[in-house]
């Protein structure tokens, strides 16, 4: 199992994710600087969260322009998998690799918490391990993770089964939807079903210790999605 | 030749910042004010002196990098020399 | 000498802040009369923020050394042995001023400034925590100033990914016109791998290495060491801003320099920017340094000796090379696509020598620089002892429930999510408390070792009695780390006050660095860092005074922590440190006090530091014991509001508590040090373990598998109630709504 992590100026959770990785699979990530164009022949590309490029310009536009994503696209067009947490999601839809948009919080303001998601999508490509309507606590971190699309693509991605996460209420909760993100969405795939974008940081929550394990076992899905 | 790129949200596209700035205003007692939009720009000094080619070659840059089409339309402006 | 680098006179040096005393000083150090840049640098190093003048004789008593201090003050963070190998290393700074006319910027460039501190000493940076104080909930200006240091300290802490995990902040109207923005920064090292300011080796390279030097801050330093008055909000130029961008990148390309054995010293530029660092690395080395100002990397065109040396352009550091590193350290800085410039050499003249545009721009002899700063001994009045009221002066008529629901919906209590959900509290992956609980838990990475960590201070405690003020910070931070289960092992200070010309104010210094020393003495936490900011004045109205305690703890097992939120129904709520026939409590001076009455003027409750140090004791071998399964620190507000803290933390668990016989206002709300709340399987073998120690405790009640707290004469506070009020109060605030 070959995963690989690409690292921006200004990523900040490429540690995390490759902590994480390592946890799971017991074999260390590949950790790949911007600017080198081998990825070293990964079964799964994580792209990782923090401030690429310091969000300048719009959030991931720069880092989707570099070297390192010019390698992801192709490994993505060979079929590849490939995995964004926050800002990664962010490069991804600046790729284009995944539709719509990621714009500012409806309420203006960083959002940091833990967010109720529920699954979507099951059985196939990278949601293999999902079953569906699965429930699990994971935290945001973001203050640009309002996922964006106009009608007609918000209808395709329904269609098609491309929403991979949402946001869901725990309890009587209202607050659920710490963005204003259309259809409640926190994650969603490709076409190809084989990149998967989303805001939430699964490797936040790796034991009880720190609140809980369901990011464990959502990035363990992923992982072993990537390895079939 | 220098050359100002204007970035704006498209229509429809929530801008919650323009909407804070609105009711800002209205609590000022400006409640004349309504279609708040905000949106960013860009200068360019480009080592150009053909107008159209300069037009050309930004907006190029604007879809490759400067512009999100999904969400963002953009306005290019000459600017006059000595502005 | 150029037309920017005239000869001055005193008049320069008064507007300056220097005295003419202080001028004729420095004629005399340097044999005649300097010329501009040269007594910018004075008046720098010589600034009350600087040079410690008014409170350095006071600091000095301070208990600074243990067997866990690898550095105390006089270094750029303090750090201590955590052990298997680790070493903490932290500091608490404030960035008061800047943050009040330009919160934004101001919050942030405090947070930058706190985590280059840290990360200069070889350590990375694994938290940030905070102290603010806010002037009244309902002045105009709160809810501006408090949003835009909030957005601050996040927009700066969330990009460069350090977790801000912790913090306090308090709303009074002596703040109106000077918020204060303290802002604490931990990280970890090996202690054998700790980076040190000292320069030497006489011919070793010196290199300036992250950002462009600007405009921007020119005589920061100075700024911060006076009095503020209305007309100051047109100071704006002065105004730094920061790159969290930018400061990531110097961040892990200075890390990876320290990693490849280039460096001989380095030093963060801060306050006074390039002066302070560079006088600071040749002074501590007992050498000198030579430096071509024409080679130091600018953003704006004719920049003067002056305006180079006294800019605070945040990202900035300057590092002594080893002979033949040179290479390899600009391809690091290559790499981080930062700015790298040899812009001088180190020296063995014992004076600091500028060069700029081919000429002579400063040469100043460093020892007096240094060595002779200036040391005041200011007079200093004692604060009136206040009368010690009983709780019949004050108690009103309204049962306790109304009354605790009011208080947790005030400013004093109200939860602080509102500011703490803008904060990413999780990045790193090791959090295991935040924001929540008494003290942030951050784990070792890769290990299940854990960092305790919380900033304290109650500024009506330290004005009502400078002294118990200054105890009660310490003792605060203890028990917040002690209730955790961690091991309290040394604490930073950022001292805030008004003018220290003024004996009242210099009273309240003094006062509470006594009061300070004597608890970090008795409490085994040396003062190993800190800052002091005086001047917090604004048209002669001086803030409440607030020595903030930043403390440090470390606990072996992270998973042997405690949080304050319940855990099972069936168990018993015990009040340890508090005697079981207890009815009545301190009321003077407190929460209840200023939120319930008219709020005279009294002595807040004493701290009885022996009793403290069992206490804790006590409940951190309890949690080591698993015989408690939850602890909260009861503080600001008294038992109630901590009971009902401990009930919103839990999932549908409450509370059925016995009132003791006559048990009043006074015991609901009282504030009396060295108490926790505790809940546990086996009360009777808890309080035997207790007796036997020497510590009291009453059983309180039971907890329950309602969301609710019972009371036994027949009242019930349901969790939604209680939340609705302690979520409500902040968003009110911030609304403007409390106008």
């Amino acid at each position: 199992m070959n995963i690989s992590v690409i690292t921006f100026p200004g990523s900040n959770c490429d540690r995390d994710v490759i902590t994480a990785a390592a946890e799971i699979t017991g074999k260390q990530p590949t950790a790949v600087w911007h600017k080198d164009t081998d990825l070293g022949n990964p079964d799964l590309v994580i792209i990782p969260g923090g401030f690429s490029f310091g969000d300048y310009l719009r959030c991931g536009a720069i880092a989707s322009k570099s070297p390192a994503m010019d390698e992801v696209i192709e490994h993505s067009l060979r079929g590849g998998m490939v995995m964004g947490i926050c800002n990664g999601f962010q490069v991804l839809v600046e790729t284009g690799l995944l539709p719509g948009a990621l714009i500012r919080n409806k309420g203006l303001k960083f959002v940091c918490r833990d967010t109720n998601l529920k699954t979507h999508q099951h059985g196939k490509d990278i949601m293999a391990g999902f079953q569906d309507g699965e429930e699990m606590v994971i935290p945001v971190a973001h203050n640009e993770g309002q996922y964006f699309a106009d009608d007609d693509t918000l209808k395709r991605i329904q269609d098609n089964g491309q929403i991979a996460f949402t946001y869901t209420p725990m309890g009587d909760e209202t607050d659920y939807n710490p963005n204003g993100a259309a259809l409640d969405i926190a994650g969603i795939t490709s076409e190809n079903g084989r990149v998967l974008g989303m805001m939430p940081h699964p490797e936040r929550k790796m034991s009880d210790t720190v609140g809980g394990a369901d990011g464990r076992r959502l990035l363990t899905a992923i992982i072993e999605a990537s390895q079939s | 030749m220098k050359v100002m790129v204007s970035i704006n949200l498209k229509p429809g596209v929530l801008d919650p910042q323009a909407r804070a700035i609105e009711n800002s205003l209205s609590s000022l007692g400006y409640t004349e004010v309504s279609g708040v939009s905000t949106g960013k720009q860009i200068i360019l000094d480009l080592d150009e002196t053909d107008e159209s080619r300069a037009r050309q070659k930004t907006a190029k840059m604007c879809e490759t990098l400067l512009v999100n089409t999904v969400i963002e339309n953009y306005d290019i402006t000459i600017m006059d020399e000595d502005s | 000498m150029t037309d920017n680098n005239p000869i001055v006179t005193l008049d320069d040096a008064l507007g300056m802040g220097l005295t003419a005393e202080e001028f004729d000083r420095i004629c005399d150090h340097m044999g005649r009369t300097p010329n501009l840049t040269e007594l910018g640098v004075f008046s720098a190093m010589w600034s009350e923020h600087c040079s410690y003048k008014s409170s350095k004789k006071w600091l000095k008593t301070l208990p600074t050394t243990g067997e866990q201090v690898i550095q105390g003050p006089g270094e750029n963070a303090g750090v201590i042995d955590i052990g298997d190998g680790w070493a903490a290393v932290f500091k608490i700074e404030s960035h008061n001023h800047p943050s009040y006319i330009e919160p934004y910027q101001g919050a942030a460039t405090g947070v930058g400034g706190i985590l280059r501190d840290v990360f200069t000493m070889g350590a990375r940076p694994v938290a940030l925590l905070n102290a603010l104080r806010f002037g009244a909930p309902d002045h105009e200006l709160t809810p501006y100033l408090a949003s835009g240091v909030v957005a601050g300290i996040g927009g700066y802490g969330n990009c460069i990914g350090i977790p801000t995990v912790g913090g306090e902040v308090n709303f009074d109207p002596s703040y109106n016109g000077n918020i204060l923005v303290n802002a604490m920064a931990v990280g970890l090292a090996r202690a054998d791998k700790i980076f040190y300011s000292a320069a030497s080796g006489a011919g070793n390279p010196v290199i300036y290495i992250g950002a462009k030097t600007g405009r921007d801050g020119i005589h920061g330093a100075t700024m911060a060491s006076a009095e503020f008055s209305e007309d100051d909000a047109s100071k704006r130029p002065t105004v730094q801003v920061g790159d969290p961008f930018a400061g990531k990148l110097l961040m892990e390309a200075s890390l990876e320099l320290m990693a490849s054995d280039s460096v001989v010293a380095i030093q963060d530029m801060g306050a006074a920017g390039l002066t302070s660092s560079s006088v600071e690395m040749a002074a501590k080395g007992g050498l000198g340094m030579e430096i071509d100002l024409d080679l130091v990397p600018v953003r704006e065109d004719h920049m003067s000796a002056y305006e180079i040396m006294l800019s605070e352009s945040q990202e900035r550091m300057l590092v002594v090379l080893k002979p033949d590193a040179t290479e390899k350290a600009k391809a690091i800085l290559d790499k981080w696509d930062l700015d790298f410039a040899t812009i001088g050499t180190v020296t063995d003249s014992g004076r600091l020598v500028l060069n700029k545009d081919g000429g002579l721009a400063a040469d100043i002899p460093l020892a007096p620089l240094v060595d002779d700063a200036p040391e005041y001994d200011r007079p200093h009045e004692d604060s009136p002892e206040l009368p010690q009221l009983a709780s019949g002066d004050l108690a009103i008529e309204a049962n306790i429930k109304s009354v605790l629901l009011t208080l947790l919906g005030s400013h004093h209590l109200c939860s602080r999510r509102w500011i703490w959900e803008q904060y990413d509290r999780d990045v790193m992956a090791d959090t295991v408390a935040a924001s929540t609980g008494d003290a942030a838990l951050v784990r070792v990475h890769g290990s299940n070792r854990g960092l305790a960590i919380s900033t304290d201070c109650t500024p009506r405690y330290v004005k009502a009695d400078p002294m118990t003020g200054g105890k009660q910070a310490v003792a605060e931070a203890y028990r917040n780390i002690s209730a955790s289960g961690a091991l309290p092992l040394a604490v930073t200070n950022n001292l805030n006050f008004g003018n220290p010309e003024k004996p009242r104010i210099m009273g309240q210094i003094t006062g509470s660095v006594m009061g300070m020393g004597e608890a970090a003495k008795a409490l085994g936490t040396p003062v190993v860092s800190g800052n002091v900011s005086l001047y917090n004045e604004t048209d002669g109205n001086a803030i409440n005074p607030a020595p903030v305690i930043g403390m440090v703890g470390v606990i072996d097992d992270v998973d042997q922590a405690v949080g304050i939120g319940l855990t099972a129904a069936g168990k018993s709520v015990v009040i340890i440190g508090q005697h079981p026939e207890q009815n009545d409590g301190w009321l003077g001076c407190s929460v209840y006090a200023d939120v319930m009455t008219n709020n005279p003027e009294a002595a807040p409750p004493p701290v009885d530091l022996d009793a403290e140090a069992l206490t804790g004791q006590f409940i951190r071998s309890a949690i080591a014991n698993s015989q408690i399964s939850a602890c909260h620190d009861i503080g600001d507000g008294g038992a109630m509001p901590a009971l009902a803290e401990m009930v919103m933390a839990s999932h549908g668990l409450g509370v059925d508590v016995t009132l003791p016989n006559g048990a009043g206002h006074g015991w609901a709300f009282g504030e009396d040090q060295s108490r926790y709340l505790v809940e546990t399987d086996d009360a009777d073998a808890l309080l035997a373990m207790a007796k036997e120690l020497g510590v009291d405790g009453q059983i309180i009640g039971q907890t329950i598998p309602s969301a609710e707290l019972k009371f036994n004469d027949g009242m019930t506070i349901s969790s939604v109630e209680m939340n609705e009020a302690y979520e409500g109060g902040l968003p009110r605030i911030m609304a403007g709504k409390n106008a």
